[in-house]
């Protein structure tokens, strides 16, 4: 049991290698179904535990924190794990028809490998305790998520990796930098030992500048507006299954990097009373969640659409964590769960859509109402919780944003954030009135529902959206204890 | 049956009906009578509420805790009994008219009507019996949704752009004002729940009353207060039996009602006059009654003409709310029921005109009367209720709104109340003026009295209008309780 933190991470990089060595068909697939599958009950398990006992310190190799590796996870970590292990497990066996018809056979094993290795990153960034590490399997999860944007069917995929390749370095370069910074101030790299002795150097220029640099740098891979525009390309181009991975869990795992930097590292002291931080996060945000839902509005294809929403969907968890209250954070982390829940759904069923139609443009859907109502419905319930209807999930992230807004008295952007949604209702109509309203077209006229193989996964999460948006105890629970640790209140 | 299994079964009962009536889509029969089964059993099941409710007895059912203070919950009181005892029975009258109107039109995907109109009023009881504003806004929500395939029935682009209008107005609103204002008034109080007095403190100050209370009246989109009205013109395009018990019965009613409920059970009618937040909004309803009856006479077509008509008198029963005075409330309630058998009425002979001559503009119903002699006479009950003549139910409700207009000394609204009634004569009773003493029969074929079930339909409703004038005391006790 003790081990379980470092097979959480061990498990999965071990599985990349092997996936690759093994031939091409369906047996790469089998074992990263079951990796997800075992990673989820490491990740379950790892939840229960720091839930009953509190936080967990791992030293890898033995070597005692800060100068050997540590793996901390603490109640924030072991749910944000928990997302990325979970949405691992509902889409890996929706990729073994999806991936199968998208990428050619003969890059079956070569896709796993990859696959595994962005999981890996994306859980290594999560559990570690270090911030060398951190900066280590962002870079796993970023050159991985390249390579397998680019294997997407379209040819702009290829340009669509390498400008997210050249943003995803300039970040990555600039979180290195901060952390070289950081260590030459400190000489540490451990998380919490860092914590410790940032406060003695508090006035010195050289931390404004790590600061500076990480906070950029993170920006970039969060997709903070005006730095998203790597995003909406990327989520495009790249194949069904990777779409809705990476948009259900890299952005998340980018807010969680943010959170932990800025409240755990600096302190919420220093970042947001130090550094005028909040005002100028909360006003590229407010403008990037306005900016983005018109232009998610005026999109031809669904999965541009869904990616220039999710650039929004940040905004507002940005905006939640700016407030630095129990309800704002809570606000914020509640997102990151539910926002994935929403938005794999979503993807997935685009997915489906794409196995069937092959293509993802709106005037592709139409028609499909009828003739793939399962998979449909499915997208028109996420799309209910995009915008925040009651019963689904995500009314109550917009419930707790508005509740930490008003807590400020600041009812101008409770109107924003609503209006906002009313902007998600319009963009989400579009695509169900042409699946409802439109006849299908001549070229579709064969077309199906999508198979149980795909359809199972699209309905678990759809169901996990109306599941959370009735019983809350759980994830706004979690979400809860978290943003008062964060904070330091209470328990 | 216990109140409480009988609380959830009016919200389940409805839903296991859509469910079996999607089941048997290919016998038309079979599906009818389920239908029609299923609104029984409803009726039975909401009968068995009144004796707890006039009892007093609470009665109350979590069905879950979505948020710390925050249930989804039903409970009874006398309010939601009364808009429940008008949406049940209307609802099976309503079917009935339904399988005349629909067959006899040929209408496609009858089966996708039914559920949806199965599942909007599963909606309305959810409404009618929500325990706190959190539990109103959902079933407010999910009704929206379950109707817009009602409204959107014919899939026509007219149909589709009246979708939008509806959709657009409804939700919009809703989302704008409706959630900002039960979100902030959750932050101020800690509480949604409904509760005779409300649920501010003293020491709230006055302004916000003011202004949560404006942002729920105008966020409650389906009272259809202007400039937030015109979703209701725009839900005509809907099949008639869905404008007959949607837009004349059950979606309306439950803007109004939420009116009233937030004014009683949120706010409290002593909070809103002491801080005077409905000052303005009172000359807002006046406005809205006034305009919208003078659009309806300009209007030929008669379903416009009628939703026209349907906005002003929202406009009375918001106005009973917002003089929050015992009497406006009790003319308010009554008005929801009232209204409903009128205006129903109305509605039935639209459709009944529509599928026995084809014809939808008033000019050309000249001498029709002659060859519908049913249709034109029902027209003429409902017509007078709603203008509110003895020996008709629209009298009762209208009477208790003007005393309390002089009661609260608000002379001018009572001019705005008389010069309606005139309004309401001028344009609703000169359609049967027209078909039975206008034009000749020129013996044109095609033209004959409306499908039997829709006669049946339309005898019931304004029978309904004659029999609530000489027995209001039901009525009377129910919203007597509402207004304490």
């Amino acid at each position: 049991m003790e081990q379980l933190p470092a097979l959480l991470i061990v498990v999965p990089l071990l599985g990349a290698p092997l996936a690759a060595m093994l031939p091409n068909g369906r047996l790469p697939w089998l074992l990263a179904t079951a990796v997800s599958w075992i990673g989820l009950a490491i990740a379950v398990l790892l939840l229960m535990q720091v839930l009953d006992t509190g936080t967990i310190s791992y030293a890898v190799g033995g070597w005692p924190p800060p100068w050997g590796i540590e793996l901390r996870i603490d109640v924030l970590n072991a749910f944000v794990a928990f997302i990325v292990a979970g949405v691992g497990a509902i889409v890996m066996p929706f990729a073994g028809m999806s991936a199968a018809k998208e990428i050619g056979s003969r890059k079956q094993s070569l896709f796993y490998c990859l696959f595994l290795l962005v999981y890996t990153g994306l859980l290594g960034i999560t559990v570690t305790g270090d911030i060398f590490n951190m900066f280590v399997f962002l870079e796993i999860s970023s050159l991985s998520s390249y390579t397998l944007i680019a294997l997407g069917r379209d040819r702009r995929a290829l340009t669509a990796a390498y400008q997210y390749l050249i943003m995803g370095t300039i970040g990555a370069t600039f979180f290195l930098i901060g952390v070289g910074l950081l260590y030459s101030l400190t000489g540490t790299l451990n998380i919490a030992d860092l914590a410790a002795r940032l406060p003695d150097v508090v006035a010195t220029r050289t931390l404004h500048t790590a600061f500076a640099f990480i906070v950029a740098g993170v920006g970039l891979k969060l997709a903070l507006y005006p730095v998203h525009l790597w995003l909406p390309n990327a989520y495009t181009y790249a194949p069904s299954v990777v779409s809705a991975f990476i948009a259900a869990t890299a952005t998340k795992v980018a807010v969680y990097v943010l959170l932990r930097v800025l409240f755990t590292v600096f302190g919420a002291d220093y970042s947001f009373n130090h550094m005028p931080l909040a005002p100028i996060l909360m006003g590229l945000s407010v403008i990037g969640i306005i900016a983005t839902s018109i232009t998610a509005l005026n999109q031809v294809d669904a999965k541009r659409l869904l990616a220039y929403s999710s650039v929004a969907q940040i905004g507002y968890m940005v905006v939640g964590l700016t407030f630095i209250t129990t309800a704002g954070v809570t606000a914020a982390v509640t997102h990151v769960f539910n926002h994935a829940l929403m938005k794999g759904a979503m993807f997935l069923a685009l997915g489906a859509v794409a196995y069937r139609v092959g293509s993802t443009r709106i005037r592709d859907i139409e028609g499909l109402g009828k003739a793939m109502p399962w998979t449909m419905s499915a997208f028109a319930i996420g799309g209910l919780s995009l915008i925040g209807v009651p019963l689904t999930a995500g009314f109550i992230s917009k419930w707790y944003l508005i509740l930490a807004v008003l807590e400020r008295g600041w009812w101008w952007l409770a109107l924003i954030v609503l209006a906002t949604s009313l902007i998600a209702v319009m963009y989400v109509w579009k695509i169900v009135e042409a699946a409802w309203f439109r006849p299908l077209p001549e070229r579709n006229a064969g077309v199906t529902e999508a198979p149980l193989g795909l359809l199972v996964p699209v309905w678990l999460l759809t169901a996990a959206n109306i599941w959370f948006g009735i019983d809350t105890r759980w994830s706004v629970g979690i979400a809860a204890r978290a943003a008062e640790m964060l904070l330091g209140v209470a328990p | 049956m216990r109140p409480e299994t009988a609380l959830i079964l009016t919200i389940v009962l409805p839903l296991v009906g859509a469910v079996l009536v999607a089941l048997t889509g290919r016998w038309p029969n079979l599906r009818e009578t389920i239908t029609l089964i299923t609104g029984v059993a409803l009726l039975a099941v909401v009968s068995t509420l009144v004796s707890p409710v006039l009892n007093g007895t609470a009665t109350e059912v979590v069905l879950a805790n979505t948020l710390p203070g925050l249930s989804i919950a039903l409970s009874i009181e006398p309010l939601g009994l009364l808009f429940a005892l008008v949406a049940a029975p209307l609802w099976i009258v309503t079917s009935v008219y339904a399988i005349g109107y629909m067959r006899g039109h040929n209408e496609q995907n009858q089966t996708r009507f039914f559920v949806a109109f199965a599942v909007a009023i599963s909606s309305t009881m959810g409404v009618a019996f929500a325990d706190n504003m959190f539990t109103l806004f959902l079933f407010y929500e999910a009704l929206t949704i379950s109707t817009y395939p009602l409204v959107t029935h014919a899939g026509t682009d007219k149909a589709r752009r009246g979708g939008r209008v509806y959709l657009g107005i409804l939700i919009s609103t809703s989302i704008l004002f409706q959630l900002l204002a039960i979100v902030w008034t959750y932050s101020v109080t800690g509480t949604l729940d409904f509760t005779q007095g409300g649920i501010f403190e003293e020491s709230t100050p006055g302004w916000l009353i003011g202004v949560l209370y404006a942002l729920f009246v105008f966020g409650i989109g389906k009272a259809a207060l202007m400039p937030f009205h015109r979703w209701l013109p725009a839900a005509m395009v809907a099949p008639t039996p869905v404008s007959a018990l949607l837009h004349a019965v059950a979606v309306v009613k439950a803007g109004v009602f939420t009116v009233l409920k937030v004014t009683v059970y949120l706010f409290g009618l002593d909070t809103i006059v002491s801080t005077g937040a409905n000052d303005w909004l009172l000359y807002v309803a006046g406005a809205t009654i006034l305009l919208a009856s003078l659009v309806a006479m300009t209007k030929d077509n008669l379903k416009a003409r009628l939703a026209y008509s349907t906005v002003s008198q929202l406009g009375y029963i918001v106005l009973g709310a917002l003089l929050a005075t015992e009497l406006g409330i009790l003319g308010g309630s009554m008005h929801i029921a009232t209204h409903a058998v009128g205006k129903i009425t109305l509605f039935f002979a639209a459709g009944a005109i529509m599928v026995g001559a084809h014809k939808t503009e008033v000019s050309e119903f000249d001498g029709l009367g002659r060859r519908m002699p049913i249709t034109f006479a029902a027209f003429t009950i409902g017509a007078l209720s709603i203008v509110g003549l003895p020996p008709f139910a629209g009298l009762w409700s209208k009477w208790y709104l003007a005393l309390a207009t002089i009661e609260a000394d608000r002379l001018l609204l009572l001019g705005v109340l008389i010069v309606s009634s005139l309004l309401n004569i001028a344009y609703l009773l000169v359609i049967p003026v027209r078909a039975f003493f206008l034009g000749t029969d020129d013996g044109s074929p095609g033209i004959k009295e409306a499908p039997r079930a829709c006669l049946i339909a339309m005898g019931v409703t304004s029978a309904g209008c004659v029999i609530l004038f000489f027995y209001p005391d039901f009525l009377y006790r129910l919203a007597g309780m509402v207004a304490g």
